[in-house]
């Protein structure tokens, strides 16, 4: 049965092929601080469940640093000429989209196919859809190194070449996910909604409305992750003013109160994956120009949002 | 109750504020955050190994497609899809971006959130694209109308995932809100979650289309401010 297990050893060996890559690439600006940080990182996916965790905590130390200090720097590039470059676009024209359409073409259909057959004993039912991308993407990987006529390791290259490009912001999503398991452990969510209990008097409805709402958005701008504030805001201030006090439909508040959350999301550099990677991916200058172009957005729809509240739940 | 832990907001904020590295002020919240929660620093690093071990999968999503991406953009896949979308007449960025938003929103209401995402479907697909179209509006178009553009497409891109997913019934933030509530002693059905979740998408679905649309009376308006030079 394919698994966790199984993915995270083909993650970890993509990046023991990024950190060897770095390494024998002479002319490289990083060369060790980029195969070391690649290499630790590989560590935690293969071998990372059996090391001390404390081991695995100053893995992550190291990689944050080397990384954060501008340890990560893009290789020499070596793209196709101007001519082949043509030949090959010639030659396949809309082919090209062939394998990127598969990846969630066929994601899907390993999904779908799960779904329709239970008790199948191939993929692990409860990680369907990171495993199903893992194998549509050995696929999609097989079909493009067919139509570009490349060997596997221009595929890791390419891989090099892109992860470069990402640079730094490529760790962020991970360790801001640590950090939100730190926060919770360490009780942040519920020192804050104490003090929301605390210092917030609201006998009106529609100013009760609006603190959860902006309560749900301001503390996902804090955490970046709506899932990690949902239950903190909604035991804190959601359920005794709400539900307790004005008799909210529970159904109505929760899901408009995500949603509250969703809108902080799409407000805050927390939210790596989502706001932080995209600028890197695109190269754009402004480090926070996602994020401005979705405020208006995000900030107009948290408006509606607590009159939707104050509309619909009661 | 101890407050102190909240100073590792604070070292976000202000960290952020003052535009560090991310990382590094990441890093820097952890540590105040453990030691004001009294932890002891061997546990501290413990529980960021164990932490980090834990959200294993999110750096996967990101990772695995590069190798695919990287060798179709190496033979042209970026210029392909510029080719595509400057073929179709009466294309605009607003349209197109209005478009993509639709069936973005749409087919994560369905669960197949795996449609989209920025290494798979902004960088190489999306983005040039909207980027072609605008040059094809505004062949004077400045570089930082180049980025907006290519914000726009990211950020339509997350705006559609949000907002569909969340009204899908078997999404984990449903489960999430039901169990929560179940062990809080309120009982709710998840398909009623899931319903009154759809004023909000179509809220979302109204306002960021309105938006798109009037990005190309704005690049409009940039061509009479400043008209091409030649």
């Amino acid at each position: 049965m394919l698994g966790l297990t199984e993915l995270y050893y083909l993650v970890g060996l993509i990046m023991l092929g990024v950190a060897l890559l770095t390494a024998l690439d002479q002319q490289h600006p990083a060369r060790w601080t980029g195969a070391l940080f690649w290499g630790c990182y590989a560590l935690t996916f293969i071998i990372g469940d059996l090391l001390p965790p404390a081991l695995v905590g100053a893995l992550v130390v190291v990689m944050t640093l080397m990384a954060g200090l501008g340890g990560l720097k893009s290789g020499p590039l070596q793209s196709l000429s101007p001519q082949r470059l043509q030949q090959s676009t010639e030659r396949l024209g809309n082919k090209l989209f062939m394998p990127a359409l598969a990846i969630p073409g066929i994601t899907i259909l390993l999904v779908i196919f799960a779904q329709l057959w239970p008790t199948q004993p191939f993929i692990d039912a409860k990680n369907l859809t990171l495993v199903g991308l893992a194998l549509a993407c050995l696929v999609s990987f097989a079909l493009a190194l067919r139509l570009t006529q490349e060997r596997p390791m221009q595929g890791g290259l390419e891989a090099k070449r892109l992860l470069e490009a990402i640079g730094w912001a490529f760790l962020l999503p991970h360790l801001l996910a640590t950090l939100g398991l730190l926060f919770n452990q360490a009780g942040v969510g519920q020192a804050i909604a104490e003090l929301a209990r605390q210092y917030l008097q609201l006998d009106s409805r529609l100013a009760a409305c609006a603190a959860y709402a902006l309560a749900m958005a301001g503390l996902t701008v804090v955490m970046g992750n709506a899932f990690a504030a949902f239950p903190v805001i909604t035991a804190g201030l959601g359920i005794p003013l709400l539900i307790e006090q004005h008799d909210a439909n529970p159904a109505v508040m929760a899901a408009i109160g995500m949603f509250c959350g969703y809108c902080g999301t799409l407000l805050t550099p927390m939210a790596a994956n989502f706001n932080v990677v995209p600028v890197a991916l695109l190269q754009l200058k402004d480090p926070y120009a996602v994020i401005k172009a979705q405020a208006p957005t995000a900030l107009l729809l948290l408006c509606v949002n607590v009159f939707l509240l104050n509309w619909l739940a009661f | 109750m101890n407050y102190w832990p909240l100073l590792g907001i604070a070292v976000v904020v202000i960290g952020f504020v003052l535009r560090f590295n991310p990382l590094l002020v990441v890093l820097a919240a952890g540590a105040v955050t453990g030691l004001a929660a009294a932890f002891p620093p061997l546990q501290l690093l413990e529980s960021l190994g164990l932490n980090f071990l834990k959200t294993r999968s999110l750096p996967v999503i990101l990772l695995l497609p590069l190798a695919i991406i990287g060798l179709l953009e190496r033979h042209g896949l970026r210029q392909q899809a510029q080719r595509l979308i400057s073929r179709v007449k009466g294309a605009t960025t607003g349209r197109l971006l209005t478009l993509y938003l639709a069936l973005r929103e749409g087919s994560a209401a369905l669960g197949l959130t795996s449609l989209g995402g920025h290494p798979q479907m902004v960088r190489p697909l999306l983005a040039p694209m909207a980027e072609a179209v605008a040059a094809r509006q505004q062949p004077t178009l400045s570089e930082h109308w180049r980025e907006r553009i290519k914000a726009m497409a990211a950020a339509t891109d997350n705006i559609g995932l949000f907002f569909g997913e969340d009204i899908f019934v078997a999404f984990g933030a449903i489960v999430l809100m039901h169990t929560f509530l179940r062990e809080s002693g309120i009982e709710t059905d998840p398909l009623h979650i899931a319903l009154w979740g759809i004023p909000t998408a179509i809220a979302a679905l109204l306002i960021h289309s309105v938006r798109l649309l009037r990005l190309d009376h704005q690049l409009a308006r940039t061509a009479q401010q400043d008209p091409p030079s030649c």
